[in-house]
């Protein structure tokens, strides 16, 4: 078993800080729910609290970016994406500063708590913002390399990672990583499963339990959002046949830039494994994505049923 | 600069902006002319800000929060020699110029792109914060219209700077108490600013905002300020300068005829002449 994500970023944050007094924290009242504390408590003044209030929090960290800071806005995915919008089309994307906003406990990991908690629009929501990117990284070892690329690099970037502690996809000392390439996780020629953020790990699992089926799966972790590895994705394509699979609604997600794709080059079935366009069912994570077919049974129930 | 000069180069300005939204036939000319004294005394006095040092991490630095006025603000860049004047007459709003209607941060001079309303105060607090945090000793600055007091952001804003302490940060609200729609007070009471902005922890200066000697001590006294951030209530008069602009609502943005342009300058280079 992994550790959280988010907990990945703050440690490597840590690590940068003992060199770097320019990398920031900002939090809205978030440091426990994000992981932070342990970065509140070790660089107090590298560390800035705007209280409950996530307009101000993107703002401010935008005008700290200006002045030369690294800033890294952190608060839950589903107000960071939605309340702050504004403030990340104009103050970060627009304006073109250096923060990282860091969504914290996206999707739907906050389970019980029902819609108000749940960001399954934040790919929609920013990755159609000029100028941002968007980032779901799969285990604690992305995580840790995705952080690093992102904090040496000065564009602004929406990293989400769940709440919750993540097997982890890649081995230790054999994380393959290279920035805005989106990584293939095994080779086949009768399907491709292209899955991101935490459902990388059922696309994983999908693509085992296909071989030992018989049926050979392409498995791919597009981490990267936006810009998306188009490579990658008309790589998939030529199978004939492409799942994608995110913790996400239909409209405006990672599968329908996919799609997109596909449709204007290599035409081929794609077919979408998302969240539904309705307030999602009560339950953990885990019982979300089974009921939603979002986990590695769906996905093989999926794949199966398209390859008949 | 001397006061007088910084009154001339008010009325300078307000030529500028005048001609410049007559050539273009747009822009949002009332705000403009209430805000021309802050910005003049801001940028010819009291601003550590060139061309020079514009790439400087030390130098002061301003957002202007009420972006639709951003004609005034590039009057002054063009005169101050960040950019080619002629190229801002003869191209602003035009197809494909690079000066469109709010500020934008690919124009030197210009920190931070805005427009959208409620930005701008939040912004100035996180340049500031960082200022602080660093142990640099540059100044912010940041212009709010009174209309735009009704977003909520920029309280969010307010409290931040005043619960950081912000001494480094002014902040000016445009009081010209007129606003697309009308009066401030019947679209959204915004009176009195003095006790909401003291009761977020600031140190509130209220002022004749067209007055340049008055605008002139105010940030001189802001400067001076210490352990909490200073706004300035600037009571202006909306189209300040031009007759029939003072105290319209319309003149919000509306557009001059020939004859109303002629009698602009006319009236502007008589208001420079009585100096």
């Amino acid at each position: 078993m992994g550790k959280a994500n988010k907990q990945v970023v703050c440690d490597v944050l840590m690590e940068l800080a003992k060199t770097d007094r320019d990398i920031t924290v900002l939090c809205s009242d978030s440091r426990g729910s994000g992981s932070m504390t342990d970065f509140a408590n070790t660089y107090p003044d590298q560390f800035v609290e705007v209280g409950i209030a996530e307009q101000s929090l993107v703002s401010i960290a935008a005008g700290m970016a200006n002045a030369g800071k690294k800033p890294v806005a952190c608060s839950p995915a589903s107000f960071l994406s939605t309340r702050s919008m504004e403030q990340i089309k104009v103050d970060c994307a627009y304006s073109h500063t250096n923060v990282m906003l860091l969504g914290i406990s996206g999707g739907v990991s906050y389970g019980a708590l029902g819609m108000t908690h749940h960001s399954s629009t934040d790919i929609a929501d920013i990755a159609s913002i000029p100028g941002m990117r968007v980032y779901f990284p799969s285990d604690r070892l992305q995580t840790e390399a995705l952080t690093r690329a992102i904090m040496a690099d000065r564009d602004p970037a929406y990293v989400r990672v769940g709440r919750n502690a993540v097997e982890d996809v890649y081995e230790e000392g054999n994380v393959p990583f290279e920035m805005d390439k989106a990584t293939v996780i095994r080779e086949g020629k009768d399907l491709a499963i292209i899955a991101t953020g935490e459902m990388v790990l059922a696309a994983k699992q999908a693509g085992e339990q296909l071989a030992q089926q018989g049926i050979e799966a392409t498995v791919i972790d597009m981490y990267c959002i936006k810009p998306l590895d188009r490579e990658a994705v008309l790589r998939a394509a030529k199978t004939g046949l492409v799942i994608t699979v995110e913790e996400h609604v239909a409209i405006g997600g990672m599968g329908s830039m996919v799609a997109q794709v596909i449709a204007a080059n290599e035409p081929c079935r794609v077919i979408n494994l998302t969240l539904p366009d309705a307030p999602v069912i009560t339950g953990t994570s885990r019982e979300v994505f089974q009921y939603y077919g979002l986990d590695a049974d769906g996905i093989v129930r999926t794949a199966r049923e398209w390859l008949k | 600069m001397e006061l007088r000069e910084l009154q001339i180069k008010a009325c300078d300005i307000r030529t500028d902006v005048v001609t410049l939204i007559h050539n273009a036939g747009c822009g949002h000319i009332g705000g403009d002319m209430s805000e021309v004294e802050a910005l003049v005394a801001l940028y010819y006095k009291h601003m550590n800000c060139t061309p020079e040092n514009q790439n400087d991490p030390n130098r002061d630095r301003f957002v202007l929060s009420k972006g639709h006025s951003v004609e005034t603000l590039y009057c002054i860049l063009a005169d101050k020699g960040y950019f080619d004047r002629e190229e801002l007459m003869t191209t602003y709003s035009a197809y494909r110029s690079r000066f469109i209607g709010h500020p934008n941060n690919k124009i030197p001079g210009i920190e931070m792109n805005s427009g959208s309303l409620g930005h701008g105060l939040s912004v100035a607090v996180g340049m500031a914060k960082a200022g602080r945090m660093s142990g640099a000793d540059y100044r912010v600055y940041t212009v709010i219209g009174d209309g735009e007091l009704a977003e909520g952001s920029i309280w969010e804003g307010a409290m931040a700077g005043g619960h950081f302490r912000l001494d480094n940060l002014t902040a000016f609200v445009d009081r010209n108490r007129l606003q697309i729609s009308g009066t401030t007070e019947e679209v959204m009471t915004q009176d009195d600013q003095e006790t909401r902005w003291a009761a977020f922890g600031w140190n509130v200066i209220s002022i004749p905002g067209n007055d340049m000697a008055a605008v002139d001590a105010a940030i001189t006294l802001a400067k001076e300020t210490r352990g909490k951030p200073t706004v300035i209530i600037l009571n202006t008069t909306k189209g300040c300068g031009v007759s029939f602009m003072e105290n319209s609502a319309p003149w919000h943005h509306k557009v001059m005829n020939d004859a109303q342009y002629e009698q602009a300058l006319a009236e502007l280079a008589e208001r420079k002449a009585s100096l």
